[in-house]
């Protein structure tokens, strides 16, 4: 779960990195406000969950609380890439000598966490790996030992960093890691971290993403989740335990397990067609399930045609075939469904749905043709 | 011969009077009869499957009654660490997590503990492994696949389920299937399988089933062109699949470009790896 910059913000004051003064409104004229609190120049920034909101026009600044207020209201009217701005941060301008990238994520190939910090700071860090590979220092963390003091001491080494700002870059990186570890986060980023004229050293931005799989831990954070970036039927599905993702084709999509479900859709363009989704109904799938399903995956006005392939292994097809009957009787369609059921009960479930709007199919290839047919227009 | 398990092993359930580790374990216990015990720490002391199971409350105790060397965890995801940490400071020498949903900051501790106490790993998130006719550690079906030389190692459940089957239609056996699993951070990876199975004498062949995310597949190929003799047939989930989404699996995303289908392809093809075009095609390759 990605997390706004506000969001992030606070959480890096929690560990006493320091952010500047500023905070996040919903209306222009709480912008005037806070400007007028913060001593009248301050910047406008927008709360979207995308990258580039600097070059979409989202980051303004105001040299006074009435300009607060007309480039809030501007800001506040935008949308950037697809997404509404409802939140602005504003935050006090800060005077910058120097930008530094500092990060931490989890690093997938070594298992471990991973520290990564720049002298060049301010743009995105992949394009710094590119240009200037050299410019970027990594150091992994034991997961059993934590951070150590001399890890700290040589990536401020490895940065070249000057030895009067060491004392606040310690203190920031343990905050940092300190971030990292509590909330879970597999991204915790200052981007750029600034030191200003007066010799501070300050998180001009803040970004960080939590494990989805630890947010049992953090019930706290559900409340920072942010409805916009996801579709409101992937909000729907998760509701009933599905894992959906809504695709731009014509041929809706219901399987068990994720890796089937990829390698279902995979077919289906090899084929010619296009699936409208990906749709994982998961193990055990009852009758109240498939129906949510199928509710799901018919929100989509632009499914012409239903393949349901389900590998009976714990899942019974009997069971899912049942449920199929259920909920074709409860969300009546004219969308022609294609089903191909293998594995556990297949013969018994097949029977039941001996039925002239379903199709059925033995090979994943040929439920795959069928529905590719059925969506182009031809005939079955 | 197999490799990582056999009628030898003596398997333990952790979690096996919950209601999925109750199922599973009823399906290994009747598959293969080597499920010598269970733990559910406050329910030493039980018996099930008809009294010919003794229940214990520590790994540690169960370890020492009953011999046994192969542990399956079914417990639910805020116990997982804590349970696969138990397992090996127990000593099990092969720990097979099931359970979905671990965080990873978790499975970053316990993998390296594990690795401290030699103790190998296979999951968390995965189906488990089988040697059929011999073992049955987790959830793959037993009825769907048979004795026979080919080796499969897949990082999904449901899908590696589709290829055994179509490989059993044709005819066609397994040495051992193992799911290691759809987490981007897990146990035993699929380099350290090719290398099991290219010194297991009875596989003569070896599926390989991944998907989109991370650059295991990549790693694996480099590995195949230095050190495997045995052809190697695979299968890549997720070509149509858009980035930046994580695809139901925990590791199954593309990020920053990174982790495709087709780089995996690309990869897997050029060390002379047969890429089936989709899962039914993997039975008819390796027939060939």
């Amino acid at each position: 779960m990605k997390l706004h910059e506000y969001q992030s913000k606070k959480i890096f004051d929690r560990f006493d990195v320091p952010i500047p003064k500023g905070r996040v409104a919903n209306i222009a004229s709480e912008a005037k406000q806070i400007a007028e609190e913060l001593g009248g120049r301050v910047v406008i920034k927008s709360q979207v969950l995308v990258g580039g909101r600097g070059k979409a026009g989202g980051i303004k600044l105001a040299k006074d609380p009435k300009q607060a207020k007309e480039l809030a209201t501007e800001i506040l009217g935008m949308e950037i890439k697809g997404l509404p701005v409802r939140k602005i941060l504003v935050d006090e301008i800060v005077d910058i000598d120097q930008e530094i990238y500092l990060g931490i994520t989890n690093d997938r190939t070594c298992r471990q966490p991973v520290v990564i910090a720049s002298s060049s700071g301010g743009i995105d860090i992949e394009e710094v790996a590119q240009i200037s590979p050299e410019k970027i220092f990594k150091l992994t963390i034991d997961p059993l030992l934590g951070l150590q003091d001399f890890q700290v001491r040589d990536i401020a080494l490895g940065i070249d960093l000057r030895r009067e700002y060491w004392k606040q870059f310690i203190k920031i990186l343990r905050g940092l890691y300190r971030a990292y570890l509590d909330t879970d986060a597999t991204l915790a980023e200052i981007n750029p971290l600034v030191i200003t004229k007066d010799k501070r050293l300050i998180a001009l931005d803040a970004k960080m993403i939590i494990d989805d799989n630890a947010l049992f831990r953090h019930p706290e954070m559900m409340e920072l989740r942010d409805l916009d970036v996801e579709a409101p039927a992937e909000i729907e599905a998760q509701k009933y335990g599905l894992s959906y993702i809504k695709l731009d084709g014509d041929i809706g999509c219901m399987v068990n397990g994720a890796g089937l479900a990829m390698a279902t859709m995979d077919i289906i363009s090899q084929f010619g067609g296009k699936p409208s989704n990906f749709l994982d109904i998961g193990g055990g799938a009852g009758a109240t399930k498939v129906a949510a399903a199928l509710r799901i995956i018919l929100s989509d006005p632009n499914v012409k045609v239903i393949l349901i392939n389900i590998f009976g292994g714990i899942t019974r097809c009997d069971e899912v075939a049942k449920g199929l009957l259920s909920a074709l009787a409860d969300v009546k369609t004219k969308v022609p469904v294609v089903v191909r059921l293998v594995g556990t009960n297949a013969e018994e479930g097949l029977k039941l749905l001996v039925n002239e709007k379903i199709l059925t199919a033995n090979t994943l290839a040929e439920a795959a043709n069928i529905s590719v047919r059925l969506s182009t227009g031809g005939a079955s | 011969m197999s490799i990582l398990v056999n009628k030898d092993s003596r398997i333990l359930v952790q979690g096996i009077t919950g209601n999925e580790g109750n199922f599973h374990a009823w399906q290994m216990y009747q598959y293969a009869n080597n499920v010598v015990a269970g733990v559910t720490p406050g329910k030493g002391g039980d018996w099930v499957f008809e009294g010919k199971v003794p229940v214990f409350d520590s790994v540690k105790v169960a370890k020492e009654a009953t011999g046994a060397n192969v542990s399956v965890i079914f417990v639910p995801a805020h116990f997982a660490s804590d349970a696969m940490l138990e397992a090996a400071d127990a000593g099990i020498e092969l720990i097979v997590c099931i359970t979905e949903g671990v965080p990873v900051r978790d499975m970053m501790r316990v993998r390296k503990y594990l690795d401290q106490k030699g103790s190998k790993l296979i999951g968390p998130n995965c189906p488990g492994l089988i040697t059929p006719s011999e073992a049955k550690v987790g959830i793959i079906p037993g009825n769907i696949t048979m004795p026979g030389n080919v080796g499969v190692i897949s990082r999904s459940g449901t899908l590696t389920y589709e290829v055994l089957y179509a490989m059993m239609l044709l005819g066609i056996g397994t040495s051992t299937c193992v799911g290691i699993g759809g987490d981007p951070i897990s146990g035993l990876s699929y380099i350290d399988l090719l290398e099991m199975f290219e010194i297991d004498p009875l596989t003569d062949q070896i599926v390989l089933i991944g998907e989109i995310g991370g650059t295991d597949e990549q790693k694996a190929a480099d590995y195949i062109s230095r050190y495997m003799t045995k052809p190697v047939v695979a299968f890549i989930a997720g070509q149509s699949a858009p980035p930046g989404k994580r695809m139901g699996h925990a590791g199954a995303i593309i990020e920053s470009g990174s982790g495709t289908a087709e780089e995996k392809i690309k990869a897997l093809q050029e060390v002379g790896v047969q890429i089936a075009r989709h899962p039914e095609e993997i039975a008819i390759l390796l027939g060939r």
